[in-house]
């Protein structure tokens, strides 16, 4: 794969935009939901999608592709806003949202919806499952890479430091793991609930390769995501961990940051509000690229 | 010949092993009591050892088998149902194609004691949508019920297993027939009592319907090697004619075989009493094996005298059992 341009980047950024408009509807139709860290996380999934995962693609039997796992199962809006753009699901079944019968569930169901992979919603349980997948692959000789999305709350979970004492043990190169490092959860902010820094130096400790960036710069997303595949084209033994500092409810300004937002659904003024701000930003960013 | 079922799970693995190149198993450092050292002498590749960390093993394995494999996760039943919302949600609610291993069943591992008896393990598992749950009350039937979970069973399974050696009670012609009772020993004569065991109480059981014979008391035995699915149909069809129902369990009586026939009872208009014995809502204890048997009313011993009290209607005196720190 060759080195993402910045025009490519600028192209992803605002694909991710235009998916912040379809959680924001998702969320105002099945009346609650996620914001905030569906938010944070759209940049780095609509990354993963649409460049570096491969055989993202509905016509590549699921057997070869690269995999995908969301840990951080409550940020699920923003997967299905990237399955849908991509095709795997229709643009107007995201309508049924939470709704009852639908395979869209409040978190990811991997029986209803056999490619999100894993069925999570109790965090600190997807990186155990990645990390399976991942073993799976490697004891078969097969190239498929396994990608997990964590949220930085979710480190409080015992399960997941478990995970990342194994992983490195088993040399899984071909695991990456991405931190939606957003500083938010329901009854505060990480900082204060229960602090989990020096994040970069635990991971470190543990044996993994760890890269920090900013998880709403697309540019920094593509390059991080190319260099954990060259690690492994090369021969690197350790699993990859990129921290990704993100903003809780990034893109809609009332958002930012407010934890009151983790997991309230917009009414109807707030979503006309977030959908005019979201296209000011998109017709912006069109005008740097 | 006296065989641990943990014994014949390990021996039984290592021979599916070369047939069934999906099977990889999984160990949190028990490796050596969960018998499945036997797989990991002559698979040395396939065997992955997760440290003393249960939760992961049980989400690694849910993850292994989406690539394909058949991964057997090994431990204490204790350790293991103890991470119960990883299994509920990444084995159980993703149906994970996995066999989750739980050795040490109950008080009849003897001296370790309390924190490594697994009491409620078949109470949770049980408890869980999709999740098959079974024990094995001697070798052959535990080869048996292996060959049936790697070539049949689909989704994810729980097998209980003791530490301590059981006796050959397999009849002779029998056929193993999942999800079915399984008669051990007819009644002499029309059966008055219907005990039915699982696991290591299946041999108590037994012991316990001769002692009764003698004494004019003719009581059938039959085995649950199923409890999930369990067979209710037959159950009810035993319950007819006898005048005591009796379950054996080393378990909880709450939730797990006793609890299975409950529930089949329930349904019926009109039945027999149910005389539950097991630990009765207590804790596990060191001691010997035979005395914590004798002391909780596992015992044949016992088994003969709390029958006779229920058959004259002391159910209270029948199912008293030693307090929690009393």
């Amino acid at each position: 794969m060759q080195t993402p341009s910045k025009s490519e980047a600028v192209r992803l950024a605002s694909i991710a935009n235009e998916l912040r408009v379809w959680i924001i509807d998702m969320l105002e139709e099945a009346k609650s939901g996620h914001p905030g860290g569906s938010l944070s996380a759209i940049d780095i999934i609509t990354a993963l999608w649409f460049r570096d995962m491969r055989g993202a693609d509905p016509r590549v039997p699921a057997a070869d592709r690269d995999r995908f796992i969301l840990s951080k199962g409550h940020a699920v809006p923003a997967l299905y806003a990237v399955l849908a753009k991509k095709g795997f699901i229709g643009v107007d079944e995201l309508k049924t949202l939470r709704r009852t019968g639908s395979r869209l569930q409040g978190h990811p169901d991997r029986v209803r919806m056999p490619i999100v992979e894993a069925s999570t919603g109790s965090l600190g349980q997807g990186l155990s499952v990645a990390q399976g997948l991942a073993l799976g692959f490697k004891l078969d000789g097969k190239t498929s890479r396994v990608y997990c999305l964590i949220g930085d709350g979710e480190l409080q979970e015992g399960q997941i430091w478990e995970a990342m004492m194994s992983a490195p043990k088993f040399e899984l190169s071909n695991l990456c793991v991405i931190l939606d490092a957003n500083n938010g959860q329901i009854d505060g902010h990480v900082s204060e609930v229960m602090p989990i820094e020096p994040i970069a130096e635990k991971w470190r400790a543990f044996g993994w390769h760890v890269v920090e960036i900013n998880g709403h710069d697309m540019e920094q997303i593509l390059e991080a995501l190319q260099g954990a595949r060259e690690l492994e084209k090369d021969g690197g033994k350790k699993p990859v961990f990129i921290l990704a500092r993100t903003v809780k409810g990034k893109g809609v300004s009332f958002m930012e940051n407010k934890i009151e937002w983790h997991g309230a659904a917009p009414k109807a003024e707030d979503a006309k509000r977030a959908r005019e701000e979201l296209a000011k930003l998109q017709n912006g960013g069109h005008k740097h690229g | 010949m006296a065989k641990a079922t943990r014994q014949s799970f390990g021996e039984a693995l290592a021979r599916l092993g070369e047939s069934h190149p999906e099977i990889v198993v999984l160990d949190a450092d028990l490796s050596k009591s969960t018998k499945s050292d036997l797989f990991a002498k002559k698979f040395p590749n396939r065997f992955i050892e997760m440290g003393i960390a249960e939760a992961n093993m049980i989400g690694t394995a849910a993850g292994l088998s989406f690539t394909g494999k058949l991964p057997f996760l090994c431990s204490f039943g204790c350790f293991l149902t103890g991470r119960y919302d990883t299994i509920r949600l990444s084995v159980a609610y993703a149906q994970a194609n996995v066999r989750l291993i739980g050795t040490h069943a109950g008080i009849g591992i003897g001296d370790d004691g309390h924190s490594q008896m697994g009491l409620e393990d078949i109470s949770l598992m049980r408890a869980l949508p999709t999740m098959g749950v079974f024990q094995p009350m001697d070798a052959k039937e535990t080869d048996l019920l292996m060959d049936f979970l790697v070539n049949e069973w689909k989704g994810p399974a729980y097998v209980r297993l003791t530490r301590q050696a059981l006796p050959d009670l397999f009849p002779a012609n029998a056929k193993f027939i999942p999800g079915k009772l399984l008669q051990v020993l007819p009644a002499t004569g029309k059966a008055q009592v219907i005990c039915i065991a699982t696991g290591a109480t299946v041999a108590e059981g037994v012991k316990a319907a001769q002692a009764l014979a003698s004494q004019g008391i003719p009581m059938a035995v039959w085995n649950a090697h199923s409890l999930k699915p369990f067979d209710e149909q037959t159950t009810l069809s035993l319950a007819k004619d006898a005048k005591l129902l009796v379950t054996v369990e080393d378990h909880s009586v709450i939730g797990g075989l006793g609890s299975c026939v409950a529930e089949a009872l329930a349904t019926a208009p009109a039945h027999a009493p149910l005389l539950r014995l097991g630990v009765q809502d207590t804790f596990g204890e060191s001691g010997e094996a035979d005395e914590l048997y004798e002391k909780h009313g596992l015992s044949a011993n016992q088994i003969v005298r709390r029958v006779q009290l229920a058959l004259k209607g002391e159910f209270a005196e029948a199912t008293r059992g030693p307090r929690h720190h009393a």
